[in-house]
């Protein structure tokens, strides 16, 4: 198990190119022993250059990955210890369970009491013990992703299992078996992983840290719940949840900031933070979740048209058109939705101010 | 134009691939085709298209009996999970090929390109080749030339599963949009129920080549007539607990004993499976009447705004689906609420008896 380092990393596909191009911007993240990290993006995002720089199949460009302070740009991927998960199962089709799973622990060179024990507890764990003895062609597409999975844990001394879409062609209901398995497997044996998806919810349950990535950058690293209720960019607003935040370009006013005839009051760091720029790239964000939905005016609420529901079963989205714009609000499946005309209110505390596309903290940092 | 399937049964090698299909698609209608892998979605499919012939029962295209006209001679678009696109020609002159084939005017055929690629917002591209794109815009442009044709039926095999997330979002929307101005049958075939009720229109649930239930999808989804449909139509995958009412009371799995409510009252004595909602469970009690059960956590997935908390008793597993961040000790012990008036009622293994009580309100779709 080891920390991982990436120090002042940089990629470029072509060093050669002026001004050059790169698909990783240089970052700096220690992502810390036994750690259970994701990084998300949408394709093309840099995700799985990333990965690759990780695991070895890349040298970067610039900058060092460290494996618990060790430089290892130049070691090559098998000398890494590392596992690896892709999106297809790796299996060996013509071996059984038992010697797939046993395969890495042979080449090693790992006594045969020694693989038996590792085998069989990884094999519990995975539920696999029942088709040990089955040749792995004969598996189902999740019982092979399984498989793929324990040839990554067998092993006690890796230094981080690596995991690129592992889920992808793995129908939803097996989706939530694996999903479940993974978490637990995680918090069992403390390994260092990295996931790589594209979907929020699996990297959001997976991870305890996120990497939000986005033309080649990092754009936040946090706790889901940091992603979901801090987004510091818009595009973390827009990319985490579904749907994504609702945002109002604003603009200021002696009060604070308006959209159109309405003023929205702001704290003193805010207001700081708009003293400080001369920026007119102002935007409310909320997420639909946090949008109060009345069917009779109050004082904070404001009137807007219902122009659609949407049931998704387990909750509602409703479109709303405010002042023209279109915002989305996200409702529990019993609570009623008005028909025609809502009254929609902002709780501050879920209102966020970005200038600049950048979050401007509820905290002052100007004190 | 609609669409009617007339007990269709296709068998290949002795297997039954589609068995006694019945089904009518109406015209300008958005139809979702959910079921696992191979539970005869892209079957149904080839068939619907003419790709295929049924051993038995009949295709009718507006009352017409179309079965064995090949699908040259239909009016019809696929587009597949694997984009498929010509990676020679342009963006343009891809989205362009089926109206140069119908032999239209080049000045017809660049209005509908253009008008189509604005709506798929791809207009910026019209002159790099597909591989020059990624993947959302490969596929857009598939789209594009399954829609430019106007086709009579348009058929989606999981066109969204090689996507991001937010793309799909997108994607989704835009294609709800598209064939709300249309005259055409969207049929969609999906394996995920969160894509379907996003999809909306109506939902046939597949499985093991029988078509088990279709309706409106949020209706199918709330009121699933049976067991399978329970099943197949709920993520994460509903609860379904074995278990019995007597006289004056409904036991779960032999073990977990509850006094009837007035609920569960009107059902006769018997064995029942109950089927609960991950998202009707919860940590507190809402109504005087709900059941209350002892269990140990055994994992909780947190994302940013939701728990998914997994379960179990020395008996059964179950998950809860909670809103906001709720954080548990592995093996801790917790109460949960089962609330009565939300349990679907099953018959063993067979159909609905008693279906959550929940009114299904008018939701309308502007």
């Amino acid at each position: 198990m080891a920390e991982i380092h990436l120090k002042s990393l940089a990629h470029s596909y072509d060093t050669t190119a002026n001004p050059p191009e790169y698909a990783i911007r240089q970052m700096d993240h220690v992502w810390h022993d036994g750690g259970a990290f994701a990084l998300l993006g949408p394709s093309g995002c840099g995700k799985s250059t990333l990965l690759n720089i990780i695991s070895g199949l890349l040298v970067p460009s610039e900058g060092d990955v460290l494996f618990d302070g060790v430089r290892v740009n130049d070691t090559p991927p098998q000398d890494r210890n590392i596992a690896q998960v892709f999106q297809f199962p790796v299996v060996y089709d013509t071996m059984t369970v038992f010697d797939n799973l046993a395969f890495p622990l042979r080449n090693m060179k790992a006594g045969t009491a020694k693989i038996n024990t590792k085998v069989r507890e990884i094999a519990e764990i995975l539920e696999l013990t029942d088709v040990l003895d089955k040749k792995a062609a004969n598996l189902t597409a999740d019982e092979k992703q399984k498989v793929s999975m324990g040839r990554g844990l067998v092993r006690d001394d890796v230094s981080a299992i690596l995991f690129d879409e592992p889920l992808t062609v793995i129908d939803p209901q097996l989706k939530w078996k694996l999903r479940r398995k993974l978490k637990q497997i995680h918090e069992k044996f403390n390994t260092t992983m990295v996931y790589v998806t594209h979907d929020q919810l699996e990297a959001s349950t997976f991870a305890d840290k996120i990497a939000l990535m986005y033309g080649g950058q990092v754009v936040q690293f946090g706790t889901p719940r940091e992603l979901f209720e801090q987004p510091n960019h818009t595009f973390v607003g827009y990319f985490i949840g579904s749907p994504g935040m609702n945002f109002l370009e604003v603009e200021r006013c002696d009060e604070g900031v308006c959209f159109g005839n309405t003023i929205f009051t702001l704290n003193n760091a805010e207001k700081k933070a708009l003293q400080h720029s001369k920026s007119t790239n102002l935007k409310l964000g909320i997420r639909p979740e946090f949008v109060h939905v009345w069917d009779k005016p109050n004082d904070d609420a404001f009137e807007t048209k219902v122009e659609f529901v949407e049931d998704l079963g387990t909750y509602k989205i409703v479109t709303l058109t405010f002042a023209g714009v279109s915002m989305k609000a996200r409702l529990q499946e019993d609570q009623q939705v008005p028909q025609h005309t809502a009254f929609i209110s902002f709780p501050e505390q879920w209102l966020m101010l970005y200038v600049d596309e950048f979050l401007v903290a509820k905290e002052s940092d100007y004190e | 134009m609609s669409l009617t399937l007339e007990n269709v049964t296709q068998i290949v090698d002795g297997q039954y691939y589609i068995n006694q299909a019945n089904l009518t698609f109406e015209p300008g209608s958005f139809n979702v085709l959910l079921g696992r892998t191979l539970s005869g979605k892209t079957s149904l499919m080839r068939l619907m298209a003419g790709l295929e012939k049924p051993t038995s029962g009949r295709v009718l295209m507006n009352g017409i009996d179309m079965t064995g006209v090949s699908v040259q001679k239909r009016n019809i678009s696929m587009v597949y999970q694997q984009f498929i696109n010509y990676p020679s020609m342009s963006v343009y002159d891809n989205i362009a090929s089926p109206l140069r084939l119908a032999k239209e005017s080049e000045a017809s055929i660049k209005d509908k390109v253009m008008e189509i690629a604005n709506m798929l917002r791809i207009t910026p591209f019209l002159t790099r080749l597909p591989l020059e794109l990624s993947g959302g815009q490969q596929q857009r442009t598939a789209m594009a030339r399954a829609l430019i044709k106007d086709a009579d039926l348009v058929l989606f095999d999981e066109p969204l599963v090689n996507l991001d997330y937010k793309l799909r979002e997108e994607l989704r929307i835009e294609m709800r949009e598209l064939f709300a101005q249309r005259n055409t049958i969207a049929v969609y075939a999906t394996t995920e129920p969160n894509e379907a009720l996003a999809l909306g229109g109506t939902t046939t649930i597949l499985h093991e080549g029988q078509i088990i239930q279709t309706g409106p999808t949020a209706e199918t989804y709330h009121s699933p007539c049976n067991v399978i449909a329970a099943t197949l139509f709920n993520e994460p995958p509903i609860n379904m607990i074995n278990g019995n009412i007597s006289k004056n009371e409904v036991t779960f799995d032999n073990t977990v004993h509850f006094p009837l409510t007035s609920e569960l009252n009107v059902l006769e004595e018997g064995e029942y499976q109950f089927g609960i909602r991950p998202s009707h469970l919860s940590l507190l009690p809402k109504n005087d009447d709900d059941l209350e059960m002892s269990v140990q956590v055994e994992v909780a997935e947190i994302s940013g705004s939701e728990t998914f908390l997994h379960v179990r008793n020395a008996h059964f597993q179950m998950v809860l689906h909670l809103s906001g961040v709720h954080r548990y000790q592995v093996d801790e012990k917790i109460k949960i609420y089962v609330p009565t008036h939300k349990l679907n009622v099953f018959e063993k293994g067979g159909k609905l008896i008693q279906s959550s009580s929940r009114k299904i309100e008018d939701n309308y779709h502007g």
